[in-house]
């Protein structure tokens, strides 16, 4: 909210036309995507992109001929224990950064910072190696442990943490509250926007995750909706262009619905962060 | 893949306030720490340090198809890849990639922003249709687009078979192949990068504008001299975040492109992933590996530092 100077009629005209037009190309790829899945495929290869034949087959087919239902739903338990986990020992170490004094704890925060700087890409060979040795190929506990904690998250807590009022530590101590009391009643209340953001953070996350569980999993039972389309789109499917525009609005469509509905809060979480 | 960072890292305000938290001398805290401490540190230590420093370790040897060590190298591996022309060219359409995504994203995103911050009627939906990329995954960007970029029935061969003009090979020709994974990566970046920068220009103070606009600065003008520079920390960190994120791309090539055609976007993850888990090339994929790290680690230190004043250690 910046211009404060009354644009002026011509301005207006000018900015509103350079608005929709933006708004129409990014938002083009959706308008393709949805159309042509509720168009056969015979006359989207034709290239009948104006055909009146609109239907709801294709969405019938992804759902009845294709295991994508099961797909979302490993990507939905996955993501969902990724957040709750990332949410709880995030908070606890950021907690002890903060409020516990403890040997070498710059040493160790540190060492959390140089974590943020290693990329888990570069990592993939020796992971891979570990969780085979540990039985948990194509399981959901390899797309889980992994991610159980991260450092990103522990910094980001840890920032929100620092500024609790120290008031509130004291009357915390007055009152003779143990740690895990003030942890659990006041810190996490407190800071409930900062763990609103780091959820929403964790479970889109989780829900993008694409080398590693394409490495670690090979079967419907555990695999993930990201790699479970590239399977539809490369396999069976082959072409069925209907079928995968169908089956990609299955997708985005939810996740569209929840951002819009979690903008709210995601918003006023991220501005929160962000340089004032 | 952009969306995997927040802009927390950017922020702390009172920063003073927190120097002179009087810490509870409670011996019970070491208690504490090990129990608020211990389970992260134990995943961070199997899951970040040991292969990190294990991926080090292989890439100082040669090492047979299981992925066994078996002959040391020391810097060999190193001197082979950068000696490599193929190594080389990846190296270089990778910079081509991600100084493209950067360049494009944070230009488009600022561009969306600013037009955005203004104060309009219904300018709310705007703001809610522009960050709509957000809620797209890689595997829907990617089938998207594939649609878009298809040869035969695609949109783009409709137009242009509509508007009389050649067909474009996006997937085929090795430079429109690197194009259609920027567009799709640009597309995909942008909701974000354009929240971040709303947010940003909307906390420029409006003071700064009122007395632009008195001495009768003109809209232009007043972008150039007073947002840019006003949210500049913003401007790098987005940067920064794209720039990184790039350097780890492989969803996205791995859906439209597969590498192809003739490595044109066989970029720096896809080719570690290539080289360790097709050809069981362990020790040349680890010195990959060390090499991306490098690349990264530098990038992330250099926000780090450039963020020191905001991030308290």
């Amino acid at each position: 909210m910046i211009s404060t100077n009354k644009p002026s009629r011509l301005n207006k005209i000018v900015s509103y036309t350079l608005l929709l037009l933006l708004a129409f190309v990014i938002l083009a790829p959706f308008f393709i995507g949805i159309w042509t899945s509720f168009l056969p495929t015979m006359e989207i290869a034709k290239g009948n992109f104006l055909s009146t034949d609109l239907s709801l087959n294709n969405y019938v087919s992804a759902f009845t001929k294709t295991p994508i239902l099961r797909y979302l739903g490993n990507s939905l338990v996955v993501s969902v224990l990724t957040m709750a986990a990332q949410l709880v020992f995030c908070s606890m170490s950021a907690y002890a950064f903060v409020f516990l004094k403890f040997k070498y704890r710059n040493a160790i925060f540190v060492l959390f910072l140089i974590t943020m700087m290693l990329p888990f890409e570069a990592e993939i060979i020796p992971n891979f190696t570990t969780v085979k040795n540990l039985g948990m190929l194509d399981h959901y506990s390899v797309l889980l442990i992994p991610f159980l904690t991260s450092a990103f998250g522990t910094f980001m807590l840890r920032q929100a943490f620092m500024q609790t009022p120290s008031e509130l530590k004291e009357a915390a101590d007055i009152e003779g509250l143990n740690h895990f009391q003030f942890y659990w009643n006041i810190v996490l209340p407190y800071n409930k926007v900062s763990l609103i953001t780091l959820g929403a953070y964790s479970f889109l996350g989780a829900w993008n995750q694409y080398l590693w569980p394409m490495l670690t999993t090979f079967s419907n039972n555990s695999r993930l909706i990201q790699n479970g389309l590239r399977q539809l789109q490369s396999e069976e499917t082959f072409n069925d262009w209907g079928m995968i525009q169908a089956s990609a609005a299955i997708i985005v469509i939810p996740t569209i619905l929840v951002l819009f509905i979690g903008q709210h809060y995601f918003k006023s979480g991220m501005n929160e962060g962000a340089v004032k | 893949m952009l969306k995997s960072t927040t802009p927390t890292v950017v922020g702390s305000k009172t920063e003073a306030k927190t120097k002179h938290r009087t810490f509870s001398l409670n011996a019970k805290d070491k208690y504490y720490a090990a129990l608020f401490l211990g389970p992260s540190l134990l995943i961070l230590s199997v899951f970040v340090f040991y292969p990190m420093l294990r991926t080090l370790y292989i890439s100082m040897f040669l090492t047979n198809t299981l992925g066994k060590t078996t002959v040391f190298n020391g810097l060999g591996n190193y001197t082979d890849l950068l000696g490599s022309p193929e190594y080389i060219a990846s190296l270089g359409s990778t910079l081509v990639y991600v100084f493209a995504v950067t360049v494009l994203t944070v230009g488009i995103g600022l561009l969306l922003a600013n037009l955005a911050s203004k104060r309009l009627p219904g300018i709310g939906i705007f703001r809610t249709l522009y960050s709509v990329t957000m809620g797209v995954s890689v595997s829907v960007a990617a089938i998207f687009w594939l649609f878009i970029f298809n040869p035969s029935t695609g949109f783009f061969a409709l137009l242009s078979n509509l508007l009389g003009l050649p067909v474009i090979n996006w997937l085929t020709d090795p430079t429109m192949a690197m194009w259609a994974v920027i567009i799709t990566t640009v597309w995909m970046n942008l909701g974000f990068t354009f929240l971040i920068l709303l947010g940003a220009i909307s906390a420029v103070p409006t003071t700064l504008y009122e007395a632009a606009s008195i001495e009768g600065a003109s809209e232009r003008r007043q972008f150039f001299k007073i947002t840019v520079p006003m949210i500049s920390p913003t401007l790098f960190f987005v940067s920064t975040i794209t720039l990184i994120e790039g350097f780890k791309s492989f969803g996205l090539i791995d859906l439209i492109t597969k590498g192809g055609p003739t490595n044109s976007t066989n970029m720096l993850v896809y080719r570690i992933y290539k080289d360790a888990f097709y050809s069981g090339n362990y020790a040349q994929a680890s010195s990959e590996a060390i090499i991306l790290t490098v690349i990264i680690a530098f990038f992330t230190f250099l926000q780090f530092k450039f963020l020191e004043k905001r991030v308290n250690y």
